[in-house]
C-alpha cells in the first residue's frame, strides 16, 4: 500500500514497488479444487473444503425410487458482481488529539462498521464515527470487511490526518465480492398424479481465498438451498452443499444472495418434468404450488411459509402478458422462421432477516432497527433512524409511513440515516429490510409520537385522546370534525410556553421504538416473472423482447419505489442471464478487470418490463410490508433462462450455463459437431 | 487508474505540429478525440512523454469535396460524419458503419484520424476505407505523401506511419458513388467492438453482381478485400442462393481469421458467411425498392 499526496502520485509510486512472486498453481475450477489430489489453495491445509452441510427430511431415496417421473439437471452458474454505479470509497481520519476516528464510506452499515473499527483499532467504540451517506448503489458489495478499508483506517491512526481512497473500476472489478459461482446438480421426483414429492441438490459453490469477513461466504450456498423447491408442494428433500476454496476473488453476498440459483435450478425442473408429462408447465405449477389457504406451512428446508399468493400471481401474470395472444405471437413468428421463446418462473424470496440469521452464528450484525422521532418547535418530526439509503428510496418510504403514523404531511418530516453519530444503532441496508423491518419499527414508533401528541392535546383542551385524532398535523375532535391546535403550535408551547399547560403533563416530544419485524427468521415473499425472447439465428445473441413480473411483497408503501426497484433487479437479473461473468485466464489472472471486459447489460439492449403486483399483508406485523428490493433478480435469470430452452427446444438442444452466450446458443442449435474451443 | 506524468502541448499550425513529432519522435502521442488514447493512458498501458494535441489545428476537421473525391479531414468526429450529407451521398457505408461505433458520447469526441491510426482489427472504419479504396494522406516534417488503405493497415493495430507522421485527411473516389454498399456487424451489445463486422459494396447489371468489394472488421488482423471471394461471386444473379452458398462455402479458406479470442474461430467464420448471405440479399433488395 502507498500513501501519497494524490493518487496518480500514488500509483507512480506503485509501478516503483517491485514484488518477487514464487508462482505456485492456481486452483480455479470448484470441481477440480474439492478432487483428493488438488493442490490446496493454503499451503499446510488439508483440503480445499471450507464448509459442508447436509440436510435429509423424509425418505428421499424412497420417493425416487416410487417416483412415476424423475428428472435431472446440472446447471453451471458463472461468478458476477454488483457493480454499483458509485465504487467503495472512504476517508478516514483519525485526531491524534482526541483519540477519535471519523470515516466516511460508501457502506450499507454504517453501525457494523463502527463496531468492527473499534473493535480492529482498539478504539473506543463513543470515539469512532461512521458516515454513510447517500450510497451510490451497494447490491450487498458493500456489506462487507474489505481489507483496503481497514488499511486506511489504519494509516490515518498511523500518520494522525486524514486518508482517502476511492476505488476505481479496475480496483473495484478486482476487489469487491463475486457472487454465484455454483454448479448444481439436481433432480426432482414426481408420482403419476404429476405431484412434485421429493428434490435432492448437491450443490458445489466456489467460495474464493477466503470467507468474507463478517458475514461469511457460505451465506450465499445455504441461502440457494433453503430456496430451492420453496414454492411448492413437497416434503422430501435432501440436499448438500460444498463450498470449495480457489484463488479467486472471495465471494459474498449480493443482491438476492443464493435466490437465483435456486430459482433457475428449480423452475429449470419444473419444466422438464412438465415436458416429460407432456402437460403445460403452467398446469404442472398450478398443481404443486403451496396453496394459499394451506399455509402457514414448512417446506422441507424447515423455513416457515406464510401469507404466500403463488396461484394468484401466476393468474395475475397470465392476465398481464395476455398469455394467449404470447402463445398466438410466439406460434406465428416461428412460422416465419424466428427463433423465439417464451419462459416463467415462480419464486419464493427470503427477505428482512432476522436476528437469527446471524445471531447464533456470533456475527455481530443487527437486525433491529432504532427509529427516533423528535418534533420540533415547528412540528415536524425529525426522524433518526438506523437504516441506510443506498440509493432504494428507504428514506422517502420511511417518511411516508412516519406521516401516516402520526399523521402530519409529509413535507413535514425529515427522516435521517447512515451518520453513527446521530443515527441510533441498528442493522442498515440488507436483505430487502427497510420497509419490512425499519418501516415496522418507525410505524411504532410513530404511533407512540401521535399518542404522546393525542395525549397532550387532550389534557390541554379537557377532551379524551380518544375523542381526537391527527390529520396533516392538525389536532382534530374525531367527532365534530373541528381543528382542536396545530401540532406546531402544540410544540411551541411544550418548549416555549410550557407554563400554559396543564401541570404534570411531562409532554415527550421525542419517542423511541426499537425492534424487529416479528416473526421468525426469514421473511417469505413470492412472486413469478416471464421472459420473451429472440433469438438471432446469424450469431445465437439472445434479444429479450419483453418481460413481465408480478410479486407479492406484502403492504406496497411507495408504489414508484417497488416498481422501479423491480425493474433495476430485473435487469441485473438479465445482465445474469446474457452478460455479466468475472473471468480468469487458466493462470488465475482476472480478466475482467474493465468495463470493456464485462458486459453490463445496457439500456439499449433492455425490454420493456411491466410490473405488477398482488399484496398480501404480511401477518406477523402490523404494517405487512415486505422485502422487495431484490425479488428483480430473483427469477428473471430463470425466466431467461426458460425462454431461451423453449426457443432451442425444437433443435434439439438446451442451455445449461449462465451467463448464455451466443456460441452456446448456436451450439444448442446444433451448429459446431465438436467443441471447437477445445 | 491515473496516467503517468506527461507534457501537454496544443500547437495551433500544422507545422509546428509535426515539428513536436519530428522532435519527439516514438516518445510522443498525437492526441485525436482520446476516446482510445486516454483510457491507454490511465490504466498505464502507454506512457508518452508527451501528448500534442492536435485539436486546435484549423481545417482538420472539415469534410468537402474536392476534384479527387470526398476529403474528410482526421479531426472530424464520428457524429459529424455519421450526419454529414456529403458523406451520405458519397460514401453512405460510413454512415452506415458509424451507427455501430460506440456510444453518442464517444461519436462526439472520437475521431477518423484516431480510428485509422488505431487500427484496431474490430474497429469498422478501417474496413471501410480499405472498402472504399480510400486513400490516406499522411504528413510530416518531410513532407506528405498518400498511402492507398489496403496498404495502410499492416497488422493488429500496425500501420504504415511512422512516428513523426499524422494523418491530415482520407480522400474517398467519387467512383464509389457507383456502387451500392451495405456495412452491417454483429457485436455482443450495441455499440460494443465487433465479434465481425462486414464492408460490402456492389455493382449490378440486370440482376446479376458485376462489381464486388468484400471487407470483413474483427476477423483478421488487420482489413483487406477478399480478392478471391470478390472473383467468385462475379456473374452471379442475385436470388441464385446455390452459387452464392458455395462461394460462402469458401471463406474459411480465404480468411485468416484470428485464434485466441474469446469466440472460437468456427463461431466468427459462421458469423461472417451470415453477415455475406445477408449483406448480398440486403443490396438486393435495395435496388428493388
Ligand atoms: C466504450 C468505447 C466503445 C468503443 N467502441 C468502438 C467501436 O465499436 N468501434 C470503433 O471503431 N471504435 C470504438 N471505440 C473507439 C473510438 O471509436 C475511438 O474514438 C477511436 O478508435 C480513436 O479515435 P480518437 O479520436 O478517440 O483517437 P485517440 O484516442 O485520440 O487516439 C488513438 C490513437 O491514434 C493516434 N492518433 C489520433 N489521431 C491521429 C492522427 N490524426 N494521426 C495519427 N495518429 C493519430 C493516437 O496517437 C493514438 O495512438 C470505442 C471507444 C470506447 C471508449
Amino acid at each position: 500500500m502507498v500513501v501519497a499526496r494524490s493518487r496518480a502520485i500514488a500509483e507512480d509510486a506503485l509501478e516503483l514497488i517491485e514484488v518477487e512472486w514464487s508462482e505456485l498453481p492456481a486452483i480455479l475450477s470448484m470441481e477440480a479444487a474439492l478432487a483428493p489430489d488438488a493442490a490446496k489453495v493454503h499451503s499446510g491445509a488439508s483440503t480445499n473444503l471450507c464448509y459442508e452441510f447436509n440436510h435429509v427430511q423424509g425418505l428421499v431415496n424412497r420417493a425416487f425410487e416410487a417416483a412415476a417421473f424423475k428428472v435431472t439437471k446440472r446447471l453451471r452458474f458463472n461468478r458476477k458482481t454488483g457493480v454499483p454505479l458509485e465504487p467503495r470509497s472512504i476517508l478516514a481520519s483519525f485526531e491524534p488529539g482526541s483519540g477519535s476516528l471519523v470515516a466516511y464510506m460508501s457502506h450499507q452499515m454504517p453501525h457494523q462498521m463502527q463496531l468492527i473499527l473499534s473493535d480492529l483499532l482498539d478504539i473506543p467504540l463513543g470515539d469512532v464515527r461512521v458516515v454513510c451517506p447517500d450510497v451510490g448503489g451497494g447490491f450487498g458489495i458493500k456489506m462487507h470487511v474489505y481489507p483496503e478499508e481497514m488499511a486506511v483506517c489504519a494509516a490515518s491512526k498511523i500518520l494522525g490526518r486524514p486518508v482517502k481512497y476511492i476505488a476505481d473500476r479496475v480496483e473495484s472489478m478486482l476487489s469487491d465480492v463475486h457472487a454465484r459461482e455454483h454448479v448444481v446438480e439436481a433432480s426432482m421426483a414426481i408420482d403419476a398424479d404429476g405431484l412434485i414429492t421429493a428434490m435432492k441438490v448437491d450443490d458445489i459453490q466456489g467460495l474464493g481465498a477466503f470467507s468474507i469477513y463478517p458475514r461469511s461466504s457460505t451465506a450465499e450456498g445455504m441461502s440457494a438451498l433453503r430456496a430451492m423447491g420453496a414454492a411448492y408442494n413437497f416434503e422430501k428433500i435432501e440436499v448438500r452443499l460444498r463450498s470449495a476454496l480457489q484463488n479467486k476473488v472471495p465471494v459474498g453476498q449480493y443482491r438476492s444472495v443464493g435466490h437465483p440459483i435456486a430459482v433457475a435450478v428449480t423452475e429449470d425442473l419444473v419444466e422438464e418434468a412438465a415436458f416429460v408429462r407432456n402437460e403445460s408447465s403452467l398446469d404442472f405449477r398450478r398443481r404443486n404450488f403451496v396453496r394459499s389457504d394451506a399455509m402457514p406451512w414448512t417446506s422441507p428446508m424447515g423455513v416457515p411459509m406464510m401469507d404466500l399468493s403463488h396461484h394468484a400471481c401466476l393468474e395475475r401474470l397470465l392476465d398481464l402478458c395476455d398469455y394467449k395472444n404470447v402463445v398466438a405471437q410466439v406460434a406465428a413468428w416461428r412460422e416465419a422462421g424466428r427463433v423465439v421463446g417464451f419462459g416463467v418462473a415462480s419464486f419464493v424470496e427470503f427477505t428482512a432477516t432476522g436476528p437469527e440469521g446471524y445471531g447464533r452464528g456470533g456475527v455481530a450484525v443487527s437486525s433491529i432497527d432504532s427509529v427516533v422521532i423528535t418534533i420540533d418547535p415547528k412540528g415536524n418530526a425529525d426522524t433518526q433512524c438506523s437504516a441506510a439509503e443506498i440509493g432504494q428510496g428507504i428514506q422517502q418510504g420511511l417518511a411516508q409511513i412516519i406521516a401516516d403514523a402520526i399523521g402530519l404531511p409529509i413535507a413535514d418530516v425529515r427522516v435521517s440515516m447512515g451518520d453513527t453519530g446521530s443515527a441510533p444503532h441498528g442493522g442498515g441496508a440488507w436483505s430487502s429490510r427497510g420497509a419490512a423491518i425499519t418501516g415496522e419499527v418507525a410505524w411504532q414508533a410513530g404511533l407512540k409520537m401521535r399518542s404522546e401528541l393525542v395525549r397532550a392535546a387532550a389534557a390541554m383542551l379537557q377532551s379524551q385522546p380518544e375523542q381526537l385524532t391527527i390529520v396533516e398535523g392538525v389536532i382534530i375532535d374525531r367527532s365534530l370534525g373541528q381543528t382542536q391546535i396545530r401540532v406546531s403550535d402544540l410544540a411551541r408551547m411544550v418548549y416555549f410556553t410550557p407554563y400554559d399547560l396543564p401541570d404534570g403533563l411531562d409532554v415527550q416530544l421525542t419517542v423511541s421504538h426499537v425492534g424487529g419485524r416479528g416473526g421468525g427468521t426469514f421473511l417469505p415473499t413470492n412472486g413469478i416473472q416471464a421472459s420473451l425472447v429472440e433469438i438471432d439465428v446469424a450469431s445465437g445473441q439472445v434479444h429479450p423482447l419483453k418481460h413481465w413480473v408480478v410479486e407479492d411483497c406484502g403492504r406496497i408503501i411507495n408504489p414508484l419505489l417497488v416498481d422501479e426497484q423491480i425493474r433495476g433487479g430485473v435487469v441485473q437479473g438479465i445482465g445474469e442471464a446474457l452478460y455479466e461473468q468475472c473471468k480468469y485466464n487458466e493462470d488465475g489472472q482476472f480478466a475482467s478487470g474493465t468495463l470493456a471486459d464485462y458486459l453490463l447489460p445496457m439500456a439499449a439492449n433492455m425490454p420493456d418490463i411491466i410490473v405488477s403486483h398482488i399484496e398480501t399483508p404480511f401477518s406477523g406485523s402490523t404494517l405487512g410490508a415486505k422485502g422487495a428490493g431484490e425479488a428483480g433478480t430473483c427469477a428473471a435469470p430463470a425466466a431467461v433462462l426458460n425462454a431461451v430452452n423453449d426457443a432451442l427446444r425444437s433443435f434439439g438442444g438446451r442451455i445449461d450455463e449462465l451467463p448464455i452466450t451466443p456460441f452456446a446458443v448456436l451450439r444448442a442449435m446444433g451448429e459446431f459437431d465438436e467443441d471447437p474451443s477445445e | 487508474m491515473k496516467p503517468a506524468r506527461v507534457d501537454y502541448m496544443r500547437p495551433r499550425s500544422l507545422e509546428a505540429a509535426l515539428q513536436l513529432l519530428t522532435t519527439h519522435g516514438p516518445d510522443a502521442a498525437i492526441l485525436g478525440g482520446g476516446q482510445s488514447l486516454i483510457p491507454m493512458l490511465n490504466l498505464r498501458v502507454a506512457a508518452p512523454s508527451i501528448l500534442v494535441d492536435i485539436n486546435a489545428i484549423a481545417g482538420m476537421n472539415e469534410i468537402v469535396n474536392g476534384v479527387s473525391g470526398l476529403q474528410i479531414g482526421a479531426v472530424a468526429r464520428h457524429n459529424d460524419v455519421l450526419r454529414s450529407p456529403l458523406v451520405a451521398d458519397c460514401a453512405p457505408l460510413l454512415a452506415q458503419a458509424l451507427k455501430h461505433v460506440a456510444h453518442e458520447a464517444i461519436r462526439n469526441r472520437g475521431t477518423l484520424g484516431g480510428s485509422l491510426a488505431l487500427a484496431d482489427p474490430a474497429a469498422e472504419l478501417p474496413a471501410c476505407m480499405v472498402c472504399l479504396e480510400a486513400n490516406i494522406v499522411i504528413v510530416s516534417s518531410r513532407g506528405e505523401r498518400v498511402v492507398e488503405a489496403s496498404d495502410f493497415f499492416q497488422g493488429i493495430y500496425e500501420t504504415a506511419l511512422e512516428p513523426d507522421e499524422l494523418i491530415l485527411r482520407v480522400e474517398i473516389p467519387a467512383s464509389n458513388r457507383e456502387w451500392r454498399c451495405h456495412f452491417d456487424e454483429r457485436a455482443r451489445r450495441h455499440g460494443d467492438f465487433a465479434m465481425a463486422g462486414l464492408a460490402l459494396m456492389m455493382k449490378l447489371e440486370g440482376g446479376a453482381i458485376v462489381g464486388c468489394k468484400i471487407v470483413y472488421a474483427g476477423l483478421e488482423a488487420f482489413p483487406r478485400r477478399l480478392v478471391n471471394i470478390e472473383d467468385a461471386l462475379l456473374g452471379i444473379k442475385l436470388g441464385d442462393d446455390e452459387r452464392i452458398d458455395a462461394v460462402i462455402e469458401c471463406l474459411g479458406a480465404s480468411l485468416d481469421i484470428l485464434d485466441g479470442g474469446e469466440y472460437p474461430v468456427q463461431y466468427r467464420l459462421r458469423l461472417a458467411g451470415h453477415l455475406l448471405r445477408n449483406g448480398i440479399g440486403a443490396v438486393g433488395r435495395s435496388v428493388m425498392t
